[in-house]
């Protein structure tokens, strides 16, 4: 099939420690870049502008909290205040003059600097009161959002963020705009794939399997835990960042409440803890499935002559997202990454299925 | 400084307080039993609510038959969740039991408006309106009866922790291996606190309804029962109590200063500031025991 192998046989380190070791893999990325690169002209623009570009954006998102839940093992409840604090960072900063280039680093920084605060409850407690520790945070955080004016401007005010210019150049067509999502998408997924590589992201793994057994084999578990929260609060912050400027144009403190805390939360248990490809999945996962719900509903209710209120219509979405994070729980407790690597594991070595054993 | 002001907005602070602790205790329960953080508290509080007022206009109960029929029904409903979404998930890593409970969270939230819908209904227990007078201070009534109601809870929950299935379930929470090796039923026991939870939310749904109208609001107690759950202790029945009447007084009187110089919605600040100030500085609680892990 397609990838013919008959079991590992690696010949020396350098091959063992590639980036994909499988070349089918290799091949199954770049067709896949490919096919990226050249959506908006296999694609009608409007599925990449309402599908495709918010599914590159949460991916790195996931990806983000991926980092802290998944390689570093620490709950972040608050991830939408910190992608919040950045794009309100970014939006000031593109209004204040600053180049875009510029300001989304800028705004990623102080989401990290931010971030930080919420590193320091980790470094204080962990498991359930750190949980609810971010919890608390991400409401501090909403209500200093939408409270302060010189932030947000007011309770109830929308900021209109300033078009993107890269380089000088007004970014304004729909292609360019998901190009722009799609190279962030692509800088934050191979920096995931890399980090499992090096130093810091096995250090970051020893300190999540146990922060004390990391400390005796020299692994400063604190400073860890301060990395793992300041970086993927960096990726949160440019992420919200790039979510205001390439899909909603416009900031408002409800764009990044603790539900879409929870939103994104979901995306990455979903997709599968520690997983990339699964953050992929996630992400696209919860984001198509309350379209695909209301479609089906609607067909069910043609279908079979059911009639719906509107009441009914608007809420029915939402629960049967909240049954779906219980059935994937309940099913598949390493999501949809996993079901990617179980079907990769048995097509690896097809038809030789006994050279597993 | 206007004492009478500060003075009033403690009392009915503290009153509302206990009003939380009722929140507090159906999370303190599970906990105890299960260490399973139930933050879906705020959700069954809602579904309680909606099951009341259900029983009430469409099965044409009258009020006090409804709340009946409703804590037996949430009885049930407690034992359903556990059975079917709990029980399967013991010993697995905090996260999923976490996600498990928002999934919950979302599912009976949405799930109760998907049925009944989400326009904010009156829930009328029959409380007058009328302040009470308590020399120079105004009582809010209906707050009063949620106390007394919160405090009677308490005492029923001390009574059942003396009897036999109290002592079980104590003998769980002590230590569940040691008590499932004496042949101690420990699912059951979890199923029951599950219920009673579901219990104490029905009823905690039905004095927050009589307070601000049946709709989605009720589910952000959620935010006020953790808070004072974790600031008594997550394990302490009583410390819920204290820590609801103590959380109360600060969030009434620092609203009376706050809101003036905020703008108002001080409350949830003050709620989540003492979360926080809590864990960070005694994350066990007022009543909690010490064998919390810390770094």
């Amino acid at each position: 099939m397609l990838f013919r192998q008959a079991g590992i046989f690696h010949t020396n380190y350098a091959a063992d420690r590639a980036l994909f070791p499988i070349s089918a893999d290799r091949w199954m990325i770049g067709i896949l870049l490919l096919c990226a690169l050249a959506a908006p002209l296999l694609v009608n623009s409007l599925y990449v502008s309402s599908y495709l570009l918010p599914w590159l954006v949460w991916t790195a998102g996931a990806l983000g909290l991926n980092l802290i839940l998944g390689w570093a093992g620490q709950f972040h409840l608050g991830y939408a205040a910190v992608m919040g604090i950045g794009a309100y960072a970014t939006v000031h900063a593109t209004r204040a003059g600053i180049p875009w280039e510029i300001a989304i680093v800028l705004g990623g920084a102080t989401a990290s600097i931010i971030g930080i605060g919420f590193a320091f409850a980790a470094l204080r407690v962990k498991g359930l009161y750190l949980a609810l520790s971010t919890l608390a945070l991400q409401f501090v955080m909403d209500w200093v959002i939408s409270h302060v004016p010189a932030i947000s401007g007011g309770t109830q005010a929308t900021l209109q963020a300033p078009d993107i210019r890269l380089l000088g150049w007004p970014v304004t067509s729909d292609a360019g705009l998901y190009y722009v999502a799609l190279i962030w998408c692509v800088m934050v997924t191979s920096f995931m794939l890399n980090l499992r590589r090096t130093a810091l992201g096995r250090a970051l793994i020893a300190v999540r399997e146990k922060d004390f057994a990391a400390a005796v084999i020299g692994v400063n578990s604190f400073y860890f835990k301060l990395v793992a929260f300041s970086t993927s609060s960096f990726i949160g912050g440019v992420t919200g960042a790039i979510l205001i400027g390439t899909f909603y144009h416009a900031v408002t403190p409800e764009q990044f409440s603790v539900d879409v805390s929870i939103q994104a939360l979901a995306m990455v248990i979903v997709g599968g803890l520690g997983s990339i490809i699964g953050s992929y999945f996630g992400a696209a996962f919860i984001l198509l499935m309350p379209g695909a719900m209301n479609t089906f509903i609607s067909w069910a209710a043609t279908q079979f002559g059911f009639s719906f209120s509107i009441e009914t219509l608007a809420h029915l979405p939402q629960a049967l997202y909240g049954a779906l994070i219980i059935a994937f729980l309940l099913i598949e407790p390493l999501g949809l990454g996993k079901i990617y690597s179980n079907i990769r594991d048995y097509l690896l070595v097809w038809p030789f299925g006994y050279v597993k054993k | 400084m206007d004492w009478a002001l500060l003075a009033e907005s403690a009392v009915n602070g503290g009153l509302v307080g206990l009003m939380y602790s009722l929140v507090a205790m159906g999370i303190v329960l599970i906990y105890k039993s299960s260490s399973v953080p139930n933050l879906a508290q705020g959700a069954m509080t809602m579904l309680g609510a909606y099951v009341v007022l259900a029983f009430a206009n469409n099965a044409k109960a009258p009020i006090w038959l409804a709340i009946i029929l409703a804590i037996v029904t949430m009885f049930g409903v407690g034992m359903a969740i556990e059975r079917v979404a709990l029980r399967r998930l013991a010993g697995r890593p905090i996260i999923m039991i976490l996600m498990m409970t928002l999934g919950l969270e979302i599912l009976l939230r949405a799930g109760s408006m998907t049925i009944w819908g989400g326009t904010g209904r009156p829930m009328p227990i029959g409380i007058s309106d009328d302040p009470l007078f308590l020399g120079p201070l105004l009582i809010n009534r209906t707050y009063a009866v949620g106390a007394a109601v919160a405090v009677a809870m308490f005492a029923l929950f001390v009574l059942f922790f003396r009897t036999r299935m109290g002592v079980v379930l104590r003998a769980i929470s002590d230590d569940y291996t040691a008590a499932w090796s004496v042949g101690i039923s420990v699912e059951r026991g979890v199923a029951l606190s599950w219920a009673m939870s579901a219990v104490v939310a029905t009823i905690a749904g039905v004095l927050w309804a009589s307070v601000q109208g049946v709709d989605q609001s009720l589910a952000q107690l959620l935010l006020k029962g953790v808070t004072v759950a974790v600031l008594g202790g997550l394990d302490s029945i009583g410390g819920a109590l204290l820590a609801g009447i103590l959380l109360g007084i600060v969030e009434g009187v620092a609203a009376s200063f706050l809101d003036p110089l905020l703008g108002g919605a001080s409350r949830d600040l003050v709620d989540a500031a003492m979360l926080i100030l809590t864990i960070m500085v005694r994350p066990h609680g007022l009543f909690g025991r010490h064998d919390i892990e810390r770094i």
